[in-house]
């Protein structure tokens, strides 16, 4: 694996990085190792700020080391390839989300699900073997090994689709996974956030009906309107919910706040399926004679492997699946950051990393 | 004694088994009515019949819906004595078995896809309303009258009394041994809990070529776990350290606790993309953290009994691998004792009721 460590050849590169659990980001000058036969090296373009970027350098799930670069929803071009790539060459479009290694060897790498390889290097919230620490997306060039690298197909808007590296592939992977990517099933997707709006349009793309469920009546115009979902619940008000009861066959649940899942169970048809993509911080109550009475399930998914990422890339492309994004400078971050937590984005913000990260 | 009950629906077939008045759950003996055999209809002259959990639960309305007086027993193994003018798959003197559902809607997606234990308006074979109104009446008791669609041949070389309690308990987790993708050799079985439905869990485990773990709180019970019922290992979920040293190595667990327990320590026994099914019944919700289900993509799932063309491929499998549960033969009127004795856990691993030899002696 490759790691920047003090005796390996390394080149410069510049970021903006957290300090501290406050989570101010400010330029950070750092390196990078220098590109291997394996590596492909490229300049980034634009950067998507994830949920999960914010969690981190605030250290809120206690793992956060400083400093620290966040961004794992990356698009770049390449600028270097080592003498053994033969997946890209310089000038290619290069997606990178949130892997950046794993052990190669297990089970589950075999199988391409490199996500729930026990040894997964994270393009931050990790640290390499050598006790190098990962840095993310928010940085002007990454280097990464050819198996990690996602090629993007001609054609498509950079910046929308920065997004698919995490939050699509999110939501992709356990529409698959759970057989939800089937036409003309029903699917609901809880939560309208970035994760949510982004299952919205591709479980519309697979044919299925799809219903928003979500705490903000406000969203329902926009929930039909502008992103194709056919129905919306609001999730308050029992007598909706009460009248969907046994309607759906998967729900997508992206929400990370603790709530309830025996109304969402509910919503299932028998043998529905609930799926979580958002992780709340404690645990949720589980009603087991829905289960049963139902043979219904409660499952979880994480992001997905690097073929199915690729898979997903070319599947959005195809389907001109794109993020609903407010590009940014990048020193408007630490604004956007403020406004994510308030959840006063539609969907996500974009780093416009090319044009505004500027080397002091 | 209980009185006779008034049948509202004019059942004329004299019926006598054992019934609880009131939430004690003590039961007594009752005489009481059954259907006339119609066309469709299958009368049974019941031989044994196990003892469930479930009945326990009922006769002491601890799920608050029961219907005084039950006559409760849903794993019914007898003789066909009378076969209605339709009924082409049984023959009178056959061998044949009776679970937990005596009706269904016959009508509606799931009934047409065989499982009419999703169906709406399945029918329990005790403490429920039959289609005719009637309530039903279960297998404590000398006879049964049932749709032949809710009946299923048990197999000559099954002893009838240790085959009864497939019919609810067997049942109960070979549907979802099949459903949940359990049935491949070589991979790793855990069984949580080891009773009634534990203890067949893993005959069908080790059937299915599964190496299976016995999760337990009870480490007195690891000897004939391994050495009797052919569990390969055996974890103490008190173990802190053999628990985590068993981390990541299941691909299954079946779990059949029915009390309020922690699933997190189960929950991280699977690998990646592992299944937690739970066919117990818990009285309270249980806790549930999210963050190891979406680390490693494991779900939790549930399973109740299976649909009778399942429970009639179960019963063919079980003869063909000469699986039976373990069994304490009783008389009828030891059943109260029994029933104090299974609050206990006290059995290894279910009673049956010895109904045809000892019903009689308690009639009035």
């Amino acid at each position: 694996m490759g790691a920047a460590a003090a005796d390996v050849p390394s080149q410069k590169a510049f970021g903006w990085a957290a300090r501290d659990s406050s989570g101010i980001l400010s330029p950070f000058h750092f390196s990078r190792r220098a590109t291997g036969e394996q590596d492909v090296t490229f300049k980034v373009l634009y950067c998507g700020i994830c949920h999960s970027d914010l969690h981190f350098i605030k250290n809120e799930w206690g793992n956060a080391y400083y400093p620290c670069i966040p961004g794992h929803e990356i698009i770049g071009v390449v600028t270097e390839v080592g003498s053994k790539v033969q997946s890209f060459k310089v000038g290619d479009k290069i997606g990178v989300g949130c892997i950046v290694d794993s052990c190669r060897c297990c089970d589950s790498c075999a199988e391409d699900l490199e996500n729930y390889c026990p040894k997964t290097i994270f393009n931050y919230l990790s640290t390499y073997p050598d006790g190098t620490p990962a840095y993310g997306g928010y940085s002007d060039i990454m280097v990464i090994d050819q198996r990690y690298g996602i090629r993007i197909p001609e054609n498509m808007s950079l910046d929308a689709i920065a997004l698919l590296l995490c939050a699509g592939i999110t939501v992709y992977s356990p529409l698959k996974y759970y057989g939800l990517d089937k036409p003309g099933l029903h699917i609901g997707v809880v939560g309208l956030g970035g994760l949510g709006h982004m299952a919205v349009k591709f479980a519309k793309a697979f044919g299925a009906k799809v219903t928003v469920i979500s705490t903000s009546p406000n969203k329902k115009e926009e929930a039909i309107t502008r992103l194709g979902a056919d129905s919306f619940l609001v999730s308050r008000h029992t007598q909706q919910l009460q009248a969907a009861v046994g309607t759906m066959d998967g729900i997508i649940d992206t929400v990370s706040a603790i709530h309830a899942l025996l109304p969402l169970i509910n919503l299932l048809k028998t043998h529905g399926k609930l799926v979580m993509v958002g992780a709340p911080d404690k645990p949720l109550e589980l009603p087991i004679s829905p289960l049963l009475f139902g043979r219904k399930i409660v499952g979880g998914s994480g992001i997905g492997g690097i073929k199915e990422t690729q898979e997903m890339v070319d599947f959005a492309a195809k389907h001109g699946i794109k993020a609903d994004i407010e590009v940014i400078p990048m020193d408007y971050v630490n604004t956007a950051m403020d406004r994510l937590l308030k959840v006063d984005v539609k969907y996500r913000f974009v780093i416009d990393i090319a044009n505004t990260l500027k080397a002091a | 004694m209980a009185k006779s009950a008034v049948e509202e629906h004019e059942h004329t077939q004299k019926a006598f088994g054992f019934a609880a008045t009131d939430s004690s759950g003590f039961l007594s003996p009752f005489h009481f009515f059954r259907r006339e055999n119609g066309a469709e209809d299958v009368t049974i002259q019941i031989k044994y019949c196990g003892v469930c959990h479930s009945d326990l639960h009922c006769v002491k309305n601890e799920w608050g819906f029961t219907r005084y007086p039950i006559v409760p027993g849903h794993e019914i193994v007898g003789e066909v004595t009378k076969v209605g003018n339709n009924v082409e798959k049984f023959k009178v003197g056959e061998c044949v078995g009776v679970g937990v559902m005596v009706g269904s809607c016959g009508m509606c997606e799931l009934c047409g896809q065989d499982l009419e234990n999703y169906c709406s308006d399945m029918v329990f074979t005790y403490n429920a309303r039959d289609k005719d109104g009637s309530r039903t009446y279960g297998g404590y008791s000398d006879m049964i009258v049932v749709n032949q669609r809710f009946v299923v041949n048990i197999p000559d070389n099954l002893p009838p009394d240790a085959a009864a309690p497939l019919l609810c308990a067997g049942i109960t987790v070979y549907s979802p041994m099949k459903y949940y993708g359990m049935a491949m050799s070589g991979k790793h079985l855990g069984v949580s809990g080891l009773g009634g439905l534990g203890h067949i869990a893993i005959k069908f485990g080790k059937a299915f070529g599964l190496k299976v773990t016995v999760i337990s709180t009870s480490p007195q019970k690891e000897d004939e776990a391994v050495n009797k019922l052919g569990a390969d290992c055996f974890l103490v979920s008190t173990d802190a350290a053999k628990m985590k040293a068993a981390m990541g190595t299941m691909d299954f667990i079946i779990d059949t606790i029915s009390v309020v327990h922690n699933l997190a320590p189960l929950l991280d026994l699977l690998r990646a993309n592992g299944k937690l099914i739970t066919v117990g019944l818990p009285e309270k919700p249980l806790e549930l953290s999210v963050f190891p289900l979406v680390l490693g993509r494991k779900m939790v799932g549930g399973s109740y009994i299976g649909g009778m063309k399942e429970a009639q491929e179960m019963l063919d499998f079980c003869g063909k691998h000469n699986i039976t549960a373990d069994i304490e033969l009783i008389k009828m009127d030891y059943i109260n004792t029994a029933f104090e004795r299974l609050a206990k856990s006290d059995v290894r691993y279910r009673f049956v009721i010895d109904v045809a030899n000892s019903i009689s002696a308690c009639k009035m």
